[in-house]
């Protein structure tokens, strides 16, 4: 049995199912990528079988000194990534309100001036000599995590005539089972690009676009440094087992 | 007013963009000197127990074109078909493999490449086992949340002729979307996001 970094007993029951009206749909055209890469056909659902309540373990001895801290981790020796300084922490909870210990969490993001450093990129933002935009970490046992980074700006893209992407924090994040495995995307408390944005259009209750806006969080700043964003993240939930026959032995 | 079951929403999904390279495989685009390596990018060891297999996989979109900038992870079962997870139950999976990659597709043929074991046979909830498969998650610019799937395997008739959940799929004539064709030690899949084609997509 690989580690799991707690000394709880792992769960083993299924996973709530998603609501799919609370997500953003498939196809959602004012995005219009989604247009030819959106399936037509309904989803085929089934309960969790073995292969969706299983999932990897990353075990901390797997990070760099740096993984968490963009604003040094591509940054060379003294010297340090341009921007506003700023840590984005919080807890990676299921849905039941526990935190998920030990899981991975990855970022990526833009420069402070909108700029990705991707040989895709063409937006004439320079890079940042000091700023790769890469960076991981692994929850603590109440869910907990931390970063450091700076402030990336928003930037043009090529979907309609003159659009531009809020400022944001793409995140990458795993539980314990694979079936909770999502990527989403991190706002800032504020920010009026939110609201005229056609990716985040794509959700479409505004609870749920106001559950990916980070809030300003001045009792974490380091005065004299870095201003502070508390972001959570939720997962999906694992059922209780109630008179749950489980033939399987799990 | 009623009682509320009082559970948090889950995080809404967004899309990993164009450039979730930076993210997950910075080695591949570029981005050297953060992480020693892209994790998931190296799957069996020496000692790691089974057949070895190559997938071969492309992710098309809807006009049959292939993404160029699509991410697809697949998680796997052992060659004795135990998962290398604390969920699994049953036992102690080989420790020498994690079970779980991640690939870019090719920036230029599209084509994305895992080498890794053939997973043994893992039980339904019922306790009858499903064909062998390995588990798909594929997310891109344009896809707002990641797909499922699975892959099964061509040389496997009898398994996947009772297989629990191929049997679910009412339209048969779907069946064959899930099935990559066996060429020596290669296997060939094709996932189509769209159209007459079109993959079957889990939620589960």
């Amino acid at each position: 049995m690989a580690e799991t970094g707690s000394n709880q007993a792992p769960e083993a029951g299924a996973f709530f199912q998603r609501d799919r009206q609370w997500h953003p749909p498939a196809l959602t055209p004012n995005y219009k990528s989604s247009v030819l890469r959106s399936p037509q056909k309904a989803l085929l659902s089934f309960d969790n079988t073995l292969s969706e309540l299983t999932g990897p373990v990353f075990g901390h001895a797997m990070l760099g000194e740096l993984d968490n801290d963009l604003i040094h981790n591509f940054a060379r020796p003294g010297e340090s990534a341009i921007g506003e300084r700023i840590i984005v922490h919080g807890r990676v909870l299921d849905e039941r309100g526990k935190g998920v210990p030990g899981v991975l969490l990855e970022f990526w993001q833009a420069n402070a001036g909108g700029r990705y450093r991707h040989k895709k990129d063409g937006y004439l933002a320079p890079l940042d000599p000091n700023f790769g935009g890469c960076g991981r970490t692994i929850t603590g046992e109440d869910g907990g995590y931390a970063f450091r980074t700076v402030r990336p700006g928003p930037y043009p893209w090529p979907n309609g005539p003159n659009d531009w992407r809020p400022a944001h924090i793409h995140f990458s994040v795993f539980g314990h089972g694979f079936a909770q495995r999502l990527i989403t995307q991190m706002y800032f408390e504020g920010d009026p690009l939110i609201w005229r944005c056609p990716i985040v259009g794509g959700i479409p209750n505004k609870v749920a676009v106001e559950a990916l806006i980070a809030a300003l969080d001045m009792q974490s700043t380091i005065p004299m440094d870095a201003l502070a964003y508390k972001f959570d993240i939720v997962l999906r939930g694992r059922r209780s087992t109630l008179f749950e026959n489980r033939p399987e032995g799990n | 007013m009623t009682q509320s079951p009082d559970r948090l929403k889950e995080s809404p999904s967004q899309t990993a963009g164009p450039y979730v390279h930076i993210g997950l495989t910075p080695n591949f685009c570029g981005i050297g000197g953060v992480y020693a390596s892209d994790f998931g990018a190296t799957m069996v060891q020496d000692l790691t127990k089974g057949e070895r297999i190559e997938l071969r996989i492309r992710v098309l979109d809807g006009t049959g074109t292939p993404l160029k900038d699509a991410l697809v992870e697949i998680w796997q079962a052992d060659a004795e078909g135990l998962y290398n997870s604390p969920a699994e139950m049953r036992g102690g999976a080989d420790p020498t493999f994690q079970g779980w990659g991640r690939q870019p597709t090719d920036m230029e043929t599209g084509v994305c490449l895992f080498r890794t074991i053939k997973p043994g046979r893992v039980p339904f909830r019922d306790g009858r086992l499903m064909a062998p498969h390995i588990t798909l998650w594929i997310v891109a610019r344009g896809i707002n949340v990641g797909l499922n799937t699975r892959l099964y395997f061509s040389d496997e008739e009898k398994a996947n002729a009772e297989d629990p959940i191929l049997a679910r799929i009412e339209h048969r004539l779907r069946v064959p979307t899930l099935i990559a064709e066996r060429q020596g030690s290669t296997y060939v899949f094709d996932i189509h996001l769209q159209g007459e084609k079109e993959t079957v997509f889990f939620d589960s």
